[in-house]
């Protein structure tokens, strides 16, 4: 067997970036809960508020931590696995990704510390409006990392120059035809995927009879987001299907797992994906239904992959299943949310100890149907890195060798393993620690400066 | 007309690059030296003199590489592939000592681990950085506008030579800064382990000063020949006055600021004497800055952000700098 560079960079490519999809679809969803804290707290002066956002404040920092270290590999990816698309496409996409960086940049460096460790050493409004911006800046980072992944999925607002693409139009190449969608889609996503972990952490420390009044407010806070989330995400993804449908048709098909044009088309709500035979064997379909869904009307058609070369189609399996596992979890989150809301207002919440189980459990749901929607979008753009123009396999570096990359792909799974057990290990101590009456005051150091987030989160994390 | 950014370009990027050397380089070398400290307080204090501050080093390697790739794009998809296990070593390094300024307290019983992920990711992320220097040095086997060569072009005696000047280096930037910022027996032997650096660095420059012009002529022939090598004098008559400033700064026990002029200074010349050599490539020896920049408007595209938020970053790094000035302590550390 010879070991495929292009196959294994892909791997590799997945393995790094799979992982760190999960430290900003937490962070963003908490830095936005934390600002909303430290306003509620500001306005207020609750105390409650205070400790809740000092709770997650701290979490929070383990997590940026491992969101930093972990994406300074992702810019080198580009030169290291993928030189050709960045010869290819550099001066279009290099602009965005740099922006990404410069603005994360300007937060850590201008408002991370003073949340993190200033509450004692700046005004409140200050501290405030640190959090403000924090929040505001992991939205700028997804807005420009979104805006290049969608202009790689929808390109336009460039000119093609001896096969290099040059910039036209730069409002164009930022807000290609799929940002909008992508951008809504993920950022409420990752909004949803924190909201559940906040309410099952609630659940378990309320099991735990352990600072019952700052769970229940967490419970309540998180249910109330979500009953207008879920459902505004699947109206969402809807849209998001229906602009796929419109750019990225065949795209669409492999989601639907539709070899053949049939209108009007059924839904096929599961089988088994043959793409030598290009077939779906044991296929399960509702008639019709398809075309309701996907064009909004009994009768639209759903162009099948045979429409496309063999070359041009992506493969089905990965995102058939992937899209399955999405759409499957949001519906158990409406179920959950729906239960949560009836449980609250017959009063009955904080008694139905089977429903704070179920709010455990289902916590995690919203990292896999992260990575299933970024699995489903990412495979179902192939055989293309630049939707359409660039193939996948003409935008490797074509100095590796299959046992380099395989080299490579094998440090990062060694070290990956290592870090990110440790640090979920380390944040889910911290949780177990819940809020704290009177929070644990940064230690103040000689210079008149209190300590740095990870060992001041570990400390706080280890103290009885 | 469209003005030609490529000038302002390649000076943001050789000031990001030389902040990135000499700031991280110096937090790298105090990881070098960590393992040469013997009692756990003097170690605690050697860690905590750049625990406020790395990180924030670190970020200007992400600079560095986006500033490659936004300015010089065709240089990123040359350079990058060429030095690929390099750059995945000193990552993963980079990871592992990051994670362990972090993990080193938490983890009580695995002190020992992290310790030495601490000492040891420093010297293999800093002995892989020289490695891809002395490649880009070295120069690149390309064809047309891909890297040509193989993932393991970089082994050979000058990248690995330079690779081990780079942790002498470093660890004169590192002793330099605990000289700075730490005082009693600890800063006397941090003097003594700065001279012995001092003296290693030396040599280092000696030895590449001569190899590279033996190995490459076109070097050998901007540096020797009329009138260049008239107008290049100064470059290693200041090298040798900044090196005779250094070893009476480290031994004269008089200014703690000193040593780390000194050794940012040696640096700043080696950088400007690369530079020379190498004038006007960005990927040696085929492509020019210009003719691998990208183009004028994604470079004006960036510019505008850059030049907006760059003083800014600046202005908050010095601040927290002036914030944590002062020589660490035993007693009052971070822990």
């Amino acid at each position: 067997m010879t070991l495929d560079p292009v196959l294994l960079s892909r791997l590799q490519w997945a393995w790094v970036i799979a992982w760190h999809i999960l430290l900003p679809a937490f962070t963003i969803g908490l830095a936005s809960y934390i600002a909303v804290l430290e306003g509620l707290y500001f306005f207020t002066g609750w105390e409650i508020w205070y400790r809740i956002s000092a709770f997650w404040t701290r979490i929070f920092a383990v997590s940026f931590g491992m969101g930093v270290v972990s994406g300074i590999i992702m810019p080198f990816q580009f030169g290291t696995n993928w030189s050709r698309f960045t010869d290819a496409a550099g001066d279009v996409i290099s602009p965005l990704l740099a922006y990404e960086g410069l603005m994360a940049f300007f937060l850590e460096a201008g408002f991370l510390g003073v949340l993190l460790f200033g509450r004692r050493l700046v005004p409140s409004w200050v501290h405030f409006f640190a959090a403000l911006m924090v929040a505001f800046g992991t939205l700028l980072s997804s807005f420009w990392i979104l805006a290049t992944n969608s202009w790689m999925q929808t390109p336009q607002g460039y000119t093609l120059v001896g096969g290099r693409f040059q910039p036209a139009d730069w409002s164009a190449i930022i807000f290609s035809p799929s940002f909008p969608y992508r951008f809504m889609h993920n950022v409420n996503g990752f909004y949803i995927t924190t909201a559940f972990v906040v309410m099952g952490v609630g659940a378990w420390l309320l099991r735990r009879g352990r600072a019952s009044d700052d769970a229940r407010m967490m419970v309540r806070m998180a249910l109330d987001l979500l009953i207008i989330l879920v459902p505004l995400q699947i109206f969402l993804g809807d849209q998001h299907g229906l602009n796929t449908l419109e750019h990225q048709p065949a795209k669409l098909a492999a989601i639907e797992g539709r070899y053949d044009t049939v209108q009007p088309t059924p839904l096929t709500l599961f089988g088994i994906p043959d793409d030598a035979a290009a077939t779906m064997r044991d296929a399960i379909e509702i008639p019709d239904l398809g075309s309701l869904i996907l064009t909004h009307s009994w009768n639209g058609v759903i162009r099948g992959l045979k429409e496309w070369p063999a070359d041009q189609r992506p493969p089905v399996g990965p995102p058939f299943f992937a899209f399955r596992v999405m759409v499957g979890i949001a519906l158990i989150m409406l179920v959950v949310t729906v239960t949560g809301q009836v449980l609250r207002v017959r009063g009955r919440l904080w008694d139905a100890v089977w429903f704070l189980r179920v709010c455990q459990w289902v916590a995690p749901l919203g990292f896999v149907a992260v990575v299933s929607g970024w699995v489903t979008t990412e495979v179902g753009r192939q055989p293309w890195t630049v939707y359409g123009l660039l193939r996948t396999a003409d935008s490797v570096s074509p100095s590796l060798t299959g046992a380099d990359v395989a080299t490579s792909l094998a440090l990062y799974v060694v070290v990956y393993l290592i870090m990110f057990p440790t640090g979920i290990a380390v944040m889910a101590g911290l949780a177990r620690h819940g809020p704290q009456a009177q929070d644990v005051q940064p230690e103040i150091v000689e210079s008149g400066r209190p300590t740095r987030p990870f060992e001041r989160a570990a400390r706080a994390g280890s103290e009885p | 007309m469209v003005l030609d950014l490529v000038p302002i370009w390649t000076a943001l990027l050789a000031l990001a690059v030389f902040y990135y050397v000499v700031f991280d380089g110096f937090d790298l070398g105090v990881g070098i030296l960590y393992g040469l400290v013997r009692s756990e307080t003097d170690r605690r204090v050697v860690m905590n003199s750049v625990v406020p501050i790395w990180d924030g080093n670190e970020t200007w390697l992400v600079f560095g590489g986006l500033g490659l790739l936004v300015a010089f794009p065709l240089a990123f998809a040359i350079i990058i592939p060429a030095v690929y296990f390099p750059l995945l070593i000193m990552l993963l390094a980079l990871v592992f000592r990051g994670v362990a300024f972090e993990f080193r307290f938490k983890h009580p019983t695995m002190q020992r681990f992290w310790e030495g992920a601490f000492s040891g990711g420093s010297i293999v992320a800093t002995f892989a950085q020289g490695i891809v220097l002395g490649t880009f040095i070295q120069g690149f086997k390309v064809d047309g506008r891909h890297f040509a060569g193989t993932s393991f072009d970089w082994v050979g005696p000058f990248p690995l030579a330079i690779g081990l000047a780079l942790i002498f280096g470093y660890s004169l930037l590192g002793a330099a800064w605990l000289v700075l910022k730490t005082q009693g027996h600890l800063q006397e032997w941090a003097r003594q382990i700065g001279t012995v650096s001092l003296i290693l660095v030396l040599a280092a420059i000696i030895g590449v000063s001569i190899w590279t012009p033996i190995s490459n002529a076109d070097i050998a022939r901007r540096w020797f020949s009329w009138p260049n090598s008239g107008l290049l004098a100064p470059v290693p008559i200041i090298t040798a006055l900044i090196a005779v400033g250094e070893w009476y700064a480290l031994r004269q026990r008089q200014h703690d600021l000193l040593p780390f002029v000194g050794a940012t200074g040696l640096f700043l010349m080696s950088f400007i004497g690369i530079a020379i050599s190498l004038w006007p490539m960005i990927v040696p020896y085929h492509y020019t800055l210009w003719e691998a920049a990208s183009s004028a408007s994604t470079q004006a595209f960036m510019l505008i952000g850059t030049l907006f938020l760059l003083p800014i970053i600046l202005m908050y790094t010095g601040w927290s700098y002036w914030v944590f000035r002062g020589k660490v302590s035993e007693t009052l550390g971070y822990h």
